[in-house]
C-alpha cells in the first residue's frame, strides 16, 4: 500500500538532503556531548588538583563545581536545542517530502 | 546495637566505594536499621495509594485492547510523557543515594549526577524519533523490523527480561530497606505492599495507570526536592558560596569536600562506567517503551526534551540538598546522629565534645533528616512517602515492560507467529503481570540479606551491551542481518554478565573471595562488552551472504524512509 509513496520519497533528492542534514546535526551534537562528559571525567581522572582550585582567591567554591553544574546545564540545553530544531526545520522538510510524494 | 549497625553501614558503603564498587554504590540503599513507626509518613503514603488506586479504576475503564494496555492508546502528550519518563527514571536510590553521597563526600556526588544524566541526549539524537516511527509496543518491534521475527524477538525479549529482573531485584530490596527507616515497618511488608500495588496498577490500569502513577510521583518528588533546596538556599541568602563555606567549616573532611575524591580511580573504569550510563539508558526496555505512548515522532522528541530537563534539574537539587544536610544536620547532632557509646555512656572526644557515630538509619538518610530539619514532622512524612512511592512507580514501569516482552514478543510473535488476537494477547499480558509480581516478591525476600549494589549497574551494562547495539545497528546500518544482530547481542549479554561476576563488586563483595582476587579489575564491563557486541554484529553480518541476509539488506531503504519520515508509522491509537 505504501510502496509507491516509499519509492517516490526515495527518489526525491529533498529526502536525501533531509536525512543528510539531520544525521550530521545529530552526530555533531552527539560528539559535543561526548566531549563535554568525557572531558569532565578525564579531568577528574588526570587533573584533580586543577578542579580543586578555588574559583577566586579567598573562596571555597572550586572550579570543578560550576564546571560540573555546567555539564548538567549543557546536557539539558543541547537536548532541547536539538528537539526544537528537529521539531521545526527538519519536520517542515519532512512534511514537504511526504506531501510531494502523496500528491502524484 | 543500633550504633554498631549504623557504623557497619557507613563502613560497608565506604568499603564498597574503595573496593571499586565505585559509581555503582550510589545506586544502592545498603542495609538499614528499623526506626520507630512513623504514622505521619504512613498516612501520607496511604493518601498517595488511595489517589493512585482511584486513577487505576478510571484507567481500567479505558483499558480494553492490547494497544491500551501497552501504550495507553498512544494518547499521552509529549509533556506528560516527559514527566512520566522522569518518574520512571528518578529512583529512590538516586534521590537518597546521591544526596547521601554529597553529605558524606561533597563533590563526588556531582560526578554521579552527571553520569546518570548523559544518556538522555544520546537517546534524543539517535533513538527517540526512529523508535516512535518504527515501533508499536516494544523495542523488539523496532529491532526486528526487517529481520527474521523468531530469533530477533526471542533475543530482544530475553534482553528485556534480564535487564528488568536485575533492576527489579534492586528496587524490591531497596523498598524493603527503606520501609524500615521511613515507616518503621518490617522489611517483608514493603516487599508485599510494593508487589500487590504494582500488580493492581499494571493489571487493571495498564500503561494509562502506570503513566499517571509515574507523573504524580515525578511531580511530588520534584516539588519536595525543590522546597528543600530553596529552604537551604534561603538560609544563606541564595548565595551558594556562603553555603559551601559553612559546609567546609563544619564537615569533618573540611576543604576536601570541594574536590573530587577517591570516586574515580583509574581512567579505564571511568570511561567504562561512563559508557554503561551513557548508552545503557538507551537500552532500558521500560524507558524505550515509553516512546510508544505518544502519537508522533514530534511528541516523542518533546518527551525526551522535557525528561532531560526535569532529571537534570532534579540532580542539581540533590547536590544542594546534600550540602544543606551537611550544614543543618551536623549542627544538631542530638536530633539526627547516633551517639557513640562506650560502656553504656556516650564517648567524649579529646576536645571535650560528645562523639557521634553516623546518621540515624544510615548514610542514605541525609535527605530524609533534612526534610525534618527544614519542614518538621509533616514534611518529613511527605518526603518519606515520596521516597517510597518512587520505588512503586519504577517497579510498575518495569513490570509492564516485562509483561509486554512476554506477551507481545514471545507469545504473539514467536509462539503464535503474529496470529494472536488482541484479546488473547491482553490475557497473556495480565497473566504475566501476576507472575512477575509474585516472582518480584519472592526475589525481594530471597535477596533481603544479599548485597545488591552491583545490580543496577549490571542492568545498565547489559542494556548497553546487548539491547543498545542490536537496536542501533538494525536501525542505522543497512548491512546488518538477523544472524549478526543476534550473535552480537548474545555476545554482549554474556560478556557483560561474566565480566561483572569476575569484578570486585560481585567476586569479592558478594561471593566473599579475598580482597584483590577479582580477575576483572574495572568497575564496569561496558567498554569491553559493548565493543565486543558491535564487533561481532559487524563481522557476522559482513560474512552472512545467505538469501535471508540479502532480503534483509534489500528491505533497508524502505525501513529508513519510515524511520526518518514516519510514513506508514503506527498511529498507536489503533482502535
Amino acid at each position: 500500500m505504501n510502496d509507491d509513496i516509499v519509492a517516490r520519497i526515495e527518489a526525491n533528492p529533498k529526502y536525501h538532503e533531509l536525512v543528510r542534514k539531520r544525521s550530521s546535526y545529530s552526530i555533531v551534537m552527539s560528539i559535543l556531548m561526548v566531549i563535554a562528559y568525557y572531558g569532565y571525567i578525564l579531568l577528574i581522572a588526570f587533573n584533580k588538583e586543577w578542579l580543586g582550585t578555588p574559583v577566586a582567591p579567598g573562596m571555597v567554591m572550586t572550579i570543578g563545581i560550576p564546571l560540573g553544574i555546567g555539564v548538567i546545564v549543557f546536557t539539558i540545553a543541547i537536548t532541547n536545542v536539538y528537539v526544537r530544531k528537529a521539531n521545526t526545520d527538519f519536520d517542515d522538510m519532512s512534511a514537504e517530502v511526504i506531501k510531494e510524494a502523496s500528491k502524484k | 546495637m543500633i550504633s554498631r549497625t549504623a557504623r557497619n553501614i557507613v563502613g560497608l558503603s565506604l568499603g564498597l566505594l574503595a573496593a571499586g564498587g565505585v559509581l555503582a554504590a550510589g545506586a544502592d540503599l545498603g542495609n538499614t536499621t528499623k526506626q520507630a513507626t512513623n504514622w505521619v509518613a504512613i498516612a501520607m503514603f496511604a493518601i498517595f495509594v488511595a489517589i493512585t488506586l482511584g486513577i487505576t479504576k478510571w484507567a481500567a475503564a479505558r483499558t480494553k485492547s492490547a494497544a491500551d494496555f501497552y501504550t495507553a492508546g498512544g494518547g499521552i502528550t509529549g509533556f506528560q510523557n516527559g514527566l512520566a519518563i522522569a518518574g520512571d527514571y528518578m529512583s529512590a536510590a538516586s534521590f537518597l543515594g546521591i544526596s547521601g553521597l554529597v553529605f558524606a563526600n561533597g563533590f563526588d556526588g556531582l560526578i554521579f549526577s552527571i553520569g546518570w544524566l548523559v544518556g538522555w541526549p544520546v537517546i534524543t539524537f539517535l533513538m527517540a524519533e526512529r523508535l516512535r516511527n518504527l515501533g508499536k509496543f516494544t523495542f523488539a518491534d523496532v529491532a526486528a523490523y526487517r529481520f527474521a521475527q523468531t530469533p530477533m524477538r526471542s533475543f530482544a525479549a530475553t534482553g528485556s527480561l534480564v535487564v528488568v529482573a536485575f533492576y527489579m531485584i534492586a528496587q524490591m530490596v531497596g523498598a524493603g530497606q527503606l520501609i524500615k527507616v521511613l515507616f518503621g515497618l518490617e522489611y517483608i511488608y514493603a516487599v508485599i505492599i510494593v508487589g500487590v500495588l504494582m500488580m493492581c496498577y499494571v493489571l487493571f490500569g495498564g500503561m494509562t495507570a502506570t503513566t499517571w502513577v509515574q507523573i504524580i510521583k515525578a511531580i511530588m518528588l520534584l516539588t519536595g526536592a525543590t522546597f528543600m533546596a530553596l529552604a537551604v538556599l534561603f538560609q544563606f541568602g541564595f548565595n551558594p558560596e556562603a553555603l559551601f563555606a559553612k559546609a567546609v567549616e563544619i564537615h569533618p573532611k573540611h576543604l576536601a569536600i570541594m574536590s573530587p575524591g577517591a570516586l574515580i580511580k583509574d581512567p579505564v573504569s571511568a570511561i567504562s562506567v561512563g559508557m554503561a550510563l551513557m548508552f545503557g539508558t538507551a537500552g532500558l526496555p521500560h524507558i524505550l517503551m515509553r516512546f510508544f505512548t505518544v502519537p508522533s515522532a514530534k511528541e516523542a522528541r518533546k518527551s525526551v526534551g522535557w525528561a532531560t530537563t526535569w532529571i537534570g534539574y532534579f540532580y542539581i537539587l540533590t547536590f544542594i540538598i546534600g550540602f544543606g544536610a551537611i550544614v543543618m544536620l551536623t549542627q544538631n547532632p542530638e536530633a539526627y546522629y547516633v551517639p557513640k557509646m562506650v560502656d553504656g555512656v556516650q564517648a567524649i572526644g579529646a576536645d571535650g565534645k560528645p562523639v557521634w557515630d553516623g546518621l540515624k538509619g544510615g548514610g542514605n538518610m541525609a535527605a530524609i533528616h533534612l526534610a525534618n530539619a527544614v519542614g518538621g514532622n509533616v514534611f518529613l512524612g511527605f518526603i518519606s512517602a515520596v521516597a517510597f512511592a518512587t520505588i512503586l512507580a519504577v517497579v510498575a514501569g518495569l513490570t509492564l515492560s516485562g509483561a509486554s516482552a512476554v506477551s507481545h514478543d514471545l507469545y504473539a510473535t514467536v509462539f503464535k507467529h503474529g496470529n494472536a488476537d488482541s484479546a488473547s494477547e491482553l490475557r497473556v499480558s495480565k497473566i504475566t503481570t501476576v507472575c512477575l509480581g509474585i516472582v518480584a516478591v519472592l526475589l525481594g525476600i530471597a535477596f533481603e540479606k544479599e548485597n545488591v549494589a552491583y545490580m543496577v549497574m549490571l542492568a545498565f551494562a547489559i542494556a548497553c551491551s546487548a539491547n543498545f547495539p542490536v537496536l542501533f545497528m538494525s536501525v542505522l546500518w543497512k548491512d546488518c542481518t538477523t544472524k549478526g544482530a543476534v550473535a552480537g547481542g548474545i555476545v554482549g549479554l554474556i560478556t557483560s554478565v561474566v565480566l561483572t561476576i569476575l569484578s570486585a563488586s560481585v567476586w569479592e563483595a558478594v561471593m566473599h573471595n579475598p580482597k584483590g582476587s577479582a580477575l576483572f579489575p574495572y568497575s564496569s564491563p561496558a567498554l569491553f562488552s559493548m565493543s565486543a557486541a558491535f564487533v561481532v554484529i559487524y563481522l557476522v553480518s559482513k560474512m552472512d551472504n545467505s538469501k535471508q541476509a540479502q532480503l534483509e539488506r534489500s528491505l533497508y531503504p524502505a525501513q529508513k524512509v519510515r524511520s526518518e519520515t514516519g510514513v506508514g508509522a503506527s498511529s498507536a491509537s489503533a482502535h
